[in-house]
């Protein structure tokens, strides 16, 4: 009985495991297909299928020197470092009200923020365009974090007072009671219980922050401060001659997001899940 | 008397929780400056002229909106933002729930196929469009080659409008259902092996236990995939830009990169601006809808 039970398991294996390598396949075949391209040599004519037998190298130096993609690959960390490091900041001392004390001036807030999670960037394109003219924000850093670490940080306010409302408010009194001040007892009671959600907050922000395309379209326009999409962008539209440079940009420009993927992969799962709860 | 009003100022900071709202200060005020001030001129902008850089303009009340009605362009993206955000829906749900239920139990490649399949979920939107570039464009296109080796002649994918939107709508799809596999997965895991047990002994078939026990208890995980979903449709941007520029024509923009193009290509900022309002109030009004809508079953269900 027990036998046939096994028996029956081990077959269901095997169609599972058949299944899943078609599935990755079909998954793996675009990261293929830009592989296989960017080891070629320009003017190469062979089908995009057909790895070559000699593999080259030089699509990347011409997409390291003419398309920057490396100097593009600093200015995104810089631009997304900021910006997370703001995002947290911020959003982690907003939620500890937020999610504490329902006063009605703070569900306001609470919800004036999460509504916001909604908007598409698009939709104000024009009046953010103009006010970081007048500024004087366009073609700088602080332009561009200011903006990406206000539009992530409904995101993070979102998942921030979640999770507070999860830490028993037990805590915060026996901490009032010993005299502790109120202002005290979110950095000392409240912010070391929130490491595993930070995590959640810092992939996802952070992400979301490296592939992002439109703020930085508006407010990076100097060839030297563009950021991996945008260098891809330019890089395209001027040399879709050389298709294989195209595909070593494409290649470089996916590696950072997939390295760290492959490193901290139990966190990235954690972080969709947490998003998504609720 | 000074005095007096420090020492109560101390202690409303020290000990009433109304202090502690100022802890949001920093927030509001970039929220207010970048968020709220930018809906307000964007409304103001949108009764105008304006080119997008002149000095001057002139206010013309609602002509934009009353173009906006009548531009064949304006309705195009609207119906293609609506395939973009439904049909992604759909065929997410559909992809991410078939890989969830295949790769929920451990067997031997279950690792490294969650992994393949997540890692385009990563990558953005914009460089999503750029590798699929390469598939289904006309000439030595991926795609092709494939369907040469059948004797099909090769296909000029992009060229037709209507295809052209079904076939973003499918790479955005195929490229992030990870995220709606993951979800589901973590729905999946949360169902009690008890209930399957039960259903087994009282001899119920694998599809009976799917349909009566598996959907159920996964209604939360669906919900919240399909506003995710919905809302990331209606974003839609980099893709569109990266696969078509929204041509032929006009055919494939969605709202968001018409508004982009009406912008910066047509120096048309006061247009522009009335249809990101015009999107802004539908995103709007779909999101409070589904939030009405999630709340009502929540209530059906727990109460």
């Amino acid at each position: 009985m027990a036998n046939a039970k096994n028996n029956l398991k081990a077959r269901h294996n095997w169609i599972k495991n058949i299944v899943a390598v078609v599935t990755s396949v079909f998954f793996f075949a675009p990261f293929y297909i830009i592989l296989s391209l960017s080891f070629k040599v320009r003017g190469d004519r062979s089908s995009h299928w057909i790895f070559p037998s000699s593999p080259h190298i030089q699509s990347y130096v011409v997409a390291l020197t003419k398309g920057n993609i490396g100097t593009a690959i600093i200015n995104t960390l810089i631009v997304t470092v900021f910006s997370v490091v703001l995002i947290i900041l911020f959003g982690s001392i907003a939620s500890y009200p937020l999610a504490r004390h329902r006063s009605k001036l703070n569900k306001f807030i609470l919800s004036a923020f999460v509504g916001v999670m909604m908007v598409p960037p698009l939709s104000v394109l024009v009046p953010i365009y103009r006010l970081m003219v007048s500024l004087g924000g366009i073609n700088t850093f602080w332009g561009i974090i200011i903006l990406s670490t206000t539009y992530g940080l409904p995101m993070s306010v979102f998942m921030f007072s979640n999770f507070i409302c999860t830490i028993p408010k037990e805590l915060d009194e026996a901490a009032l009671l010993d005299g502790c001040s109120q202002f005290a007892i979110f950095p000392r009671i409240i912010l070391p219980n929130m490491m595993p959600v930070v995590s959640s907050v810092v992939i996802l922000t952070g992400v979301s922050i490296w592939n992002d395309y439109s703020f930085q379209l508006y407010i990076l326009q100097k060839p030297k401060l563009r950021t991996i999409t945008l260098a891809m962008s330019s890089f395209f539209s001027e040399g879709m001659t050389n298709l294989p440079a195209a595909a070593a940009a494409a290649v470089m420009a996916v590696l950072p997001v997939v390295v760290l993927y492959l490193f901290l992969q139990k966190y990235f799962i954690k972080g969709t899940v947490d998003s998504a709860v609720k | 008397m000074v005095e007096a009003k420090l020492k109560r100022f101390s202690r409303f900071l020290y000990a009433d929780p109304r202090a502690l709202t100022l802890l949001t200060l920093p927030a509001v005020v970039l929220f207010s400056v970048f968020v709220v001030f930018p809906i307000i001129s964007g409304l103001n902008i949108s009764f105008t002229n304006w080119n997008g850089y002149s000095q001057s303009y002139s206010y013309v009340g609602i002509q934009n909106y009353k173009d906006l009605l009548f531009n064949d362009s304006v309705w195009t993206a609207f119906r293609n933002t609506l395939v973009y955000g439904l049909g992604s829906t759909a065929v997410q749900t559909v992809l991410g729930l078939g890989l969830a239920m295949l790769l929920v139990d451990k067997f031997f490649l279950r690792g490294v196929t969650r992994t393949i399949v997540y890692i385009p979920a990563m990558v953005a939107q914009l460089v999503i469009g750029y590798i699929w570039y390469f598939i289904v464009t006309y000439e030595r296109g991926a795609l092709n080659d494939i369907i040469n080796l059948f004797g099909v002649s090769p296909i000029d994918w992009m060229s037709k409008g209507n295809r052209a939107v079904l076939i973003i709508m499918l790479i955005n799809s195929i490229a992030y259902c990870g995220k709606t596999m993951i979800i589901f997965i973590a729905g999946l895991e949360s169902v009690p092996n008890m209930y399957h047990e039960a259903a087994s002994i009282d001899g119920a078939s694998g599809w009976q236990a799917f349909r009566h026990i598996t959907i159920p208890l996964l209604l939360p995980a669906f919900t919240t995939s399909l506003v995710l979903n919905i809302i990331g449709g209606l974003k839609m941007f980099g893709l569109v830009i990266a696969m078509t520029d929204g041509g032929p024509g006009y055919a494939t923009h969605s709202l968001s990169s018409l508004i982009n193009t009406m912008y910066f290509a047509n120096q048309r900022a006061g247009f522009s601006s009335a249809i990101g309002i015009f999107s802004f109030i539908f995103i709007m009004l779909v999101s409070i809808l589904l939030r009405r809508y999630l709340e009502y079953k929540d209530q059906q269900y727990n109460g």
